[in-house]
């Protein structure tokens, strides 16, 4: 859909989940919502810092020529690709205490949801360096420029631009595995109504507002990452697909 | 090391039965999922006005929200309006669903890579329009996607635990139960995870040969 489109839907959710949630026993206390997608939205702000960073670092380390860093790095993202997100946050959370730290629920529910996405954007990350022309590496080459400014000047600043649309896909997959963090016990918008159902069994209620809830954040992040998109294809020739 | 190999034997073939729920999980999930994405691709490029913005709503809203609270919310509502269905069975409802949004959006890449000089023959021909996608568009779509969709085949697997959420014992079920009734959460957790990138490795290779096995002609590689 289109960001007009999407922003038309978006403002009709959350009229519609407003007009809904007043009509609801919970219309008193929005509290106990607005908590849980407050958490919800801390997860996810500080797991998308993480998981850029880690992509950097490990899509780079990927085409590094080091083969003990590649191989590393490679190996990483094989494994969290290759496992299950529950799996490596059950894992963070039950078993790397017996290896001596104990962990936070906070701090592994970040580092698992980032390791996981985080794997899965370094390749994007190396597979958008790949895309460069490598015409741009030689002509750097030829001017002479150091490796390092040859990738921040000149390598990345092509490259950035053709990772954002994946971008936003994993933006989306890393706000829907924050739910998963309900698991370890945390707090977060999908804690919250599964308790708010035991407490109070008003499962339809409460499950439709946190569905509305969802979706307003999930296609917040939409418009976001679109909105990101066209300010990074300003100055590019494009060819319009319709 | 705190890793106990007699232990990690012991419980082998617990793992081993519990991956089996996985596996059938996926495979029946995925069947649904790559059926009703197809219907959904299809009533969406054929721009009938409200069923293909509905259409799309639908796979918006299931690729925005996360696969919990769906499970949830099929898991509570249905038996509510008289459907009683066991938890396996709303778990491969639900995950089907979801990921017939995202095969849904694979469809709709290989029907528009079709050339547009395809449909005007059939049209030229005089083909009704079952018929121009059944013989002329849906044979030159499917194939080039089949690698797409096989990724969210895998994708798939690394998603069904977390139906344990609604009470499905599978792999990761499986192997916190055993943690909780052994205080020992090392191996069974690791187990998981082994077994998880073993069924993933299978399955893309599964998928690669049905990619291979059903290539266009000059498209092989």
């Amino acid at each position: 859909m289109s960001i007009p489109a999407l922003t038309a839907v978006l403002i009709a959710t959350l009229t519609l989940g407003l007009i809904y949630f007043q009509r609801t026993p919970f219309a008193a206390n929005p509290e106990v919502f607005l908590d849980g997608a407050l958490v919800t939205l801390q997860i996810f702000g500080v797991s998308a810092v993480l998981t850029l960073a880690i992509a950097f670092a490990a899509g780079l380390g990927r085409i590094s020529p080091w083969w003990p860093v590649r191989w590393l790095c490679t190996a990483y993202v094989e494994v969290f690709r290759g496992t299950s997100a529950l799996v490596q946050l059950f894992w963070l959370f039950y078993v790397l205490p017996l290896f001596g730290p104990t962990i936070e629920p906070f701090t592994a529910g970040v580092l698992g949801v980032s390791l996981n996405v985080g794997a899965y954007s370094a390749v994007v990350v190396q597979a958008s360096i790949r895309a460069v022309p490598k015409a741009q590496r030689e002509a750097a080459i030829a001017l002479n420029l150091s490796p390092f400014n040859r990738m921040r000047r000149i390598i990345l600043p092509q490259a950035i631009r053709m990772m954002i649309p994946p971008f936003g896909n994993l933006a989306i997959q890393l706000f829907k595995l924050t739910a998963l963090v309900s698991f370890i016990g945390i707090s977060d918008l999908t804690y919250t109504a599964y308790q708010l159902n035991q407490t109070t069994y008003r499962t339809v209620e409460v499950f439709t507002i946190i569905l509305f809830m969802y979706f307003a954040i999930g296609l917040s992040i939409t418009i976001g990452m679109k909105l990101l998109e066209r300010r990074f294809a300003r100055g590019v020739a494009v060819v319009r697909a319709r | 090391m705190i890793w106990d190999w007699t232990y990690a034997i012991d419980i082998l073939p617990q793992m081993a039965e519990a991956s089996l729920v996985t596996l059938r999980i996926t495979v029946m999930g995925f069947a649904l999922a790559a059926v009703v994405g197809l219907v959904w691709a299809v009533l969406a490029i054929t721009e009938i006005p409200v069923i293909s913005f509905a259409v799309r709503l639908f796979v918006e809203f299931m690729r925005s929200t996360p696969l919990v609270i769906q499970l949830f919310a099929v898991y509570y509502f249905l038996p509510m309006y008289g459907i009683f269905l066991s938890a396996t069975l709303t778990g491969v409802l639900v995950l089907g669903l979801h990921y017939s949004a995202y095969c849904a959006e694979v469809y709709r890449s290989g029907l528009e890579a079709v050339p547009r000089g395809q449909w005007e023959a059939a049209r030229a021909i005089n083909l009704s329009l079952p018929r121009t996608f059944r013989r002329i568009i849906l044979p030159q779509a499917l194939p080039p996607v089949i690698l797409p969709l096989g990724n969210y085949f895998v994708a798939m697997f690394k998603e069904t635990p977390v139906l344990l959420a609604i009470t499905v014992i599978e792999l990761v079920a499986t192997a916190r139960i055993i943690g909780n009734d052994t205080f020992r959460y090392t191996e069974p957790i690791t187990l998981a995870g082994v077994f998880f990138l073993l069924l993933s490795l299978v399955a893309a290779q599964f998928m690669r040969w049905l990619d291979r096995r059903f290539a266009l002609p000059g498209h092989v590689l």
